[in-house]
């Protein structure tokens, strides 16, 4: 197996694959998104939940590819008491990393743990399933009052 | 018959013949990520012939002009090339060259039937088009395992007209459930639409028994065509039906164009879908008076250089020999089934090994995403379709949102098949995906 899709599949990504975090809808959220990727039937169901920061954590429900399940993984480690100024450029890093084609490696102290998905950018095909969660969040975002 | 006709009934087609044909398919000698390109995504798009391209490119070249206008010899040639390429795909399906409508694609030519009775039942296309007016009360029937492009325009010619879709629902072993199609098919039924061979399931439904069905209530049949016309031998006018759809890309050809067959007698009496140019007799600035079919569905001008091309495709497929095309890929899609039931953690959807099928294959492994299956057999060079191959309703009556399909044509090898299946073989433990399904 070439290094390429070993990249791809790294083993971080497979464990939050197999066993992700912040899966399972929670109750009192502020807002929520349900996105669907139309080309494979993958879909999400996210949940914001407000806490003192603005925003206190992030629940889903969902299913789809190891790329899209890490990934909305990793976002649950990621969003924990934030502003929402704050989640916004996160999604914004995360956006500019996947369309990079491989250029960037991502800012950690932004993105944390996230970055692993960096080798999702050399595989256009596969963005989309990385933005899953993310686009479910900025659209749950907006309904956010403010 | 011809001696080499003959020849093309009799012999069954070789590894030998197949290598050469490869050779006429410049593209099947890329390397994709480090490997030759095993490509077994034919029904979603074939490849071309050199010759199918170099037809394209001859017409740009030598005889580019509109056709069924104009007095020059340019454009005389054009529309005698057009007009040839007509009769070519006519023959094909057994259909005469005023039957055969060109489309964009198999999706326009089946929006084009259910605009058509949309806009007859408006009342448009008078005392003629009587037969073709739905309303409330009537019934449309279509089948669980459509392709979207065979399910989406009857349910909204439905919620236009008022009419109600009904659906013929799918066996576990992915049949059609005939004794569902008997009951559902009743007095009401003004409409039966459903595929030849499902894209999914290489299931080859009873096209017979389905319009003698639809026959006994004075319903019209339409037959999506895409995965039967490419692949086996079709002639319309024996199997009864009204319409039928199919697409140049899935048979050689090029993108671009697709072809509506209709009976001469309904495409005649049929209102337009597009207007405009090229499809009229008389034109007032109150009204339109139409040509009779093909050209009144034909509005604009046409893919002419597309058409020509899919000529010369069916040419070739038809050298080879349709018929000897079908036992080819019969015996690679049995390779591909009998191959994957052994894998354990696999379930091949649609009929098992031993039961007539398609030259394709879908099916879910257990524990692991069709779009994870794909990505590990395209990093080995293996082009395959992941996803819900536009039918979603299939799926879910499976209980699953995607699968993998490898699907064959004429120049796919044994060899090919069995190197998919030793990458399918792979996947579990790439995956961490033992025989149980559980995480490693």
């Amino acid at each position: 197996m070439s290094s390429g899709l070993e990249g791809l599949y790294q083993e971080v990504i497979m464990d939050h694959s197999r066993r992700p975090h912040g899966q399972g809808l929670k109750d009192g959220q502020v807002a929520e998104s349900r996105q669907i990727n139309p080309t494979c039937g993958d879909e999400i169901t996210l949940r914001v939940h407000a806490g003192e920061a603005g925003i206190a954590s992030i629940s889903w429900e969902g299913h789809g590819c190891a790329i899209s399940q890490a990934s909305a993984s990793l976002l649950s480690d990621l969003i924990v008491d934030l502003d929402a100024q704050a989640v916004r450029e996160r999604i914004a890093a995360f956006r500019e990393l996947m369309r990079s084609r491989g250029e960037l490696e991502g800012d950690d102290e932004l993105l944390g743990d996230a970055i692993v998905l960096g080798g999702v950018s050399r595989y256009v095909a596969r963005v989309k399933c990385a933005m899953l969660a993310w686009v479910a969040l900025e659209d749950a975002l907006q309904r956010v009052e403010p | 018959m011809s001696i080499t006709e003959q020849q093309a009934v009799t012999t069954a087609m070789a590894i030998a013949e197949v290598e050469r044909l490869r050779a006429d398919f410049p593209i099947l000698g890329e390397q994709v990520n480090g490997h030759p390109l095993v490509y077994l995504d034919s029904a979603a798009t074939s490849q071309r012939p050199t010759r199918v391209m170099d037809a394209e490119r001859d017409f740009a070249e030598h005889r580019n002009s509109a056709v069924h206008r104009g007095a020059h010899t340019l454009a005389a040639e054009a529309t005698e090339l057009f007009e040839n390429a007509r009769a070519t795909v006519a023959r094909f399906i057994g259909a005469r060259e005023n039957e055969i409508v060109w489309t964009s694609n198999a999706t326009e030519a089946l929006n084009l039937v259910a605009y058509s009775f949309s806009n007859a039942s408006l009342g448009r296309g008078g005392a003629d088009a009587e037969r073709f007016r739905l309303g409330a009360g009537d019934e449309i029937v279509v089948t669980e395992m459509e392709h979207h492009a065979n399910l989406v325009p009857w349910q909204e010619l439905a919620a236009r007209t008022g009419a109600t879709l009904r659906v013929i629902g799918l066996n576990d072993d992915g049949t059609l459930r005939m004794d569902e199609a008997a009951a559902v098919i009743g007095e009401r039924t003004r409409l039966v639409c459903f595929t030849h061979v499902s894209n999914v399931l290489g299931t080859i439904n009873p096209v017979e028994q389905l319009v003698a069905l639809a026959r006994g209530v004075g319903a019209l049949v339409v037959l999506d065509a895409c995965q039967s016309a490419p692949h086996r031998p079709l002639d319309v006018v024996a199997l009864g039906v009204d319409f039928a759809a199919f697409s140049g890309h899935k048979m050689l050809g090029p993108t671009g164009v697709g072809v509506l067959y209709g009976r001469a007698e309904l495409l005649d009496a049929m209102p337009p879908f597009l207007t405009g140019g090229s499809m009229i007799t008389t034109v007032t600035l109150e009204g339109a008076a139409y040509l009779p079919a093909p050209q009144r569905f034909e509005a604009g001008t046409q893919r002419v250089s597309q058409a020509i091309a899919l000529a010369t495709a069916v040419d070739y497929l038809n050298e080879v020999g349709i018929d000897r095309i079908h036992h080819w890929e019969s015996a690679l899609g049995q390779r591909l089934v009998e191959g994957l039931e052994q894998i354990p953690g696999v379930r091949v959807l649609g009929p098992a090994a031993g039961v007539d099928r398609a030259g394709l294959a879908s099916f879910v492994f257990d524990g692991v995403h069709a779009h994870d299956v794909g990505q590990y057999l395209d990093d080995l060079g293996i082009a395959v379709r992941v996803g819900h191959h536009c039918a979603q309703p299939l799926h879910r009556r499976f209980g699953v949102t995607a699968s993998t399909r490898a699907s064959t044509y004429l120049y796919t090898t044994p060899d090919e098949v069995d190197a998919f299946l030793d990458g399918v073989r792979g996947v579990g433990s790439f995956f961490g995906v033992g025989s149980s399904g559980t995480a490693r």
